[in-house]
């Protein structure tokens, strides 16, 4: 080892030391600091994460999805309106999507019921034959195989036999799903044939969607036209509000751990005046004496700033982050297991580390550097 | 035989340093490994394709939360026209700027 090396290990061991004996307050003030590193980066790595997978996942929605309105308000759409759009050149799959929601009064729960397209034999379905999302079977406590009942706020009754329940990997979106049959839904819901509640549309040239959109606008000038940027935009919008309302109520706690911090770090005790006194009287230079200050600080920060951040990774992604869950929640009673693909933003833990570490170091820095360049004579009395 | 090396306090800061570096190299093997994350994201994709949906399944309390991208301004108030907003869910989210794609008269949103 090196003259340098040995120099610093031999501060660090002063530094540990001194650590050692201040024992429980040293401890608490650690412990503490990992607590906020920790709330503060799950918060991050959550928010990166989810953002992450609903843009993945939003990447293979429709390009255009055209609603009509009436009044201002929602209206259904019929065949004739999509054999409008159908002569649009550059329009792929078109087709009108049935959907709508059920209160659920036994699980309290609302379901999304869905007629699934026609293009995938996979999701095709015979008359009382329905598959089902994770969330509708842990609630209604049925599986594959099993009989599915359902009544309609008109007192209809839906009998189904559940053919598959939706892989719980993909329950972000689809936990409130039961897939049926046109048949079933038009039924159930008592929905004339020729009537669909929206419009789906893939466009084969993405380059053309905003033209095509337009041009539908032209086709249906009562209906509206969803982008897949505008859904896009509604989650970004969505997930960058709650993070903020997130951190706006850490902050408080956030500056009071600041202030504790700073207090702790820049205000030296008289006992430690007197010990950088003693040091400097038994001929160690100002240089050694900043080090080891420098080396006690970076062990208690870095320290905080990797365990922190280590256990919010594991909190996450891990353990489905327990702890975030009931911001995004709200009252669902019907909420997903959402499973989040890991992945780190190293510009936003970059910048936690950095605001976890050298605001501390600096804090410390300017007190020592002034009482250790003073005369040990003076400090020491 | 040799005397026992004496104890240095920074040992055990330097286990301690060493056991949290070796745990966040960890979590970004896990990061980069992510065991069967790829084929259960294209599943999701899939889904998402076969199926023409267009929303996250997260905000399931209120009708008018569960497509948040496909419903209308009027969505709020349509529980009642007394009836404030009263999901958490719809006080956390903030108003869609995006619609009308037109804008809105006070020129917001733009």
């Amino acid at each position: 080892m090196g003259a340098w090396a040995t120099r610093q290990r031999y501060l660090i061991d002063f530094a540990a030391l001194s650590l050692w004996r201040h024992g429980a307050r040293s401890l608490g003030l650690w412990l503490i600091y990992v607590l906020v590193v920790f709330v503060v980066a799950s918060v991050i790595l959550y928010g990166a994460a989810i953002r992450r997978e609903a843009n993945a996942v939003l990447d293979a929605a429709p390009d255009v999805v055209a609603q009509a309105m009436r009044m201002g308000r929602h209206e259904m759409s019929t065949g004739a309106d999509i054999e409008k759009l159908r002569g649009l050149r550059g329009a792929d799959r078109l087709e009108g999507r049935l959907w709508g929601y059920l209160y659920d009064t036994s699980a309290a729960a609302n379901f999304t019921l869905q007629v699934p397209s026609g293009f995938d034999p996979r999701f095709r379905l015979e008359r009382g034959e329905a598959i089902i999302g994770e969330g509708v079977a842990r609630l209604r406590k049925v599986e594959a195989g099993k009989m599915l009942f359902l009544i309609s706020p008109a007192r209809r009754f839906l009998k189904l036999k559940v053919k598959q329940v939706l892989p719980l990997g993909s329950a972000l979106v689809s936990s409130d799903l039961v897939l049926v049959g046109e048949a079933d839904f038009r039924a159930f819901f008592d929905l004339p044939a020729g009537q669909y509640t929206d419009i789906a549309m893939r466009v084969r040239n993405p380059a053309e969607v905003g033209k095509i959109a337009e041009k539908s606008l032209l086709a249906l000038p009562g209906h509206r036209m969803v982008t897949r940027a505008d859904m896009r935009r509604t989650y970004e919008a969505i997930f960058s509000w709650r993070e903020g309302v997130l951190v706006a109520l850490l902050s408080g706690a956030l500056l009071a751990f600041a202030i504790l911090a700073f207090d702790k770090a820049a205000g030296l005790s008289a006992g430690e005046r007197r010990e950088i006194g003693i040091l400097k009287a038994i001929g160690w230079d100002t240089g050694d004496v900043i080090g080891m200050k420098l080396w006690e600080g970076a062990v208690v920060s870095v320290g905080a700033f990797l365990a922190g951040t280590v256990a919010a990774y594991a909190h996450v992604f891990l353990f489905s982050a327990p702890l975030i869950e009931p911001v995004i929640k709200g009252w669902s009673t019907l909420f997903p297991r959402v499973t989040l693909t890991p992945t780190v933003d190293a510009l936003q833990v970059a910048t936690l580390g950095f605001f976890t570490v050298v605001p501390y170091l600096a804090a410390i820095l300017v007190p020592i550097w002034r009482t250790a360049s003073a005369d040990p004579d003076r400090v020491m009395r | 035989m040799t005397a026992p090396a004496p104890f240095r306090a920074s040992t055990p800061v330097f286990r301690i340093a060493g056991g949290l570096v070796a745990a966040a190299i960890a979590a970004l093997v896990h990061v980069a490994i992510a065991p069967g994350e790829a084929a259960r994201l294209e599943g999701e994709r899939a889904l998402v394709e076969a199926l023409d949906l267009t929303d996250l399944a997260l905000f399931t309390e209120a009708r008018y939360g569960r497509h948040r991208s496909q419903a209308d301004l009027h969505s709020a108030f349509q529980d009642g026209p007394m009836l404030a907003e009263h999901f958490p869910a719809g006080s956390m989210v903030p108003p869609a700027r995006g619609f009308p794609p037109a804008g809105f008269a006070d020129g917001e949103g733009e």
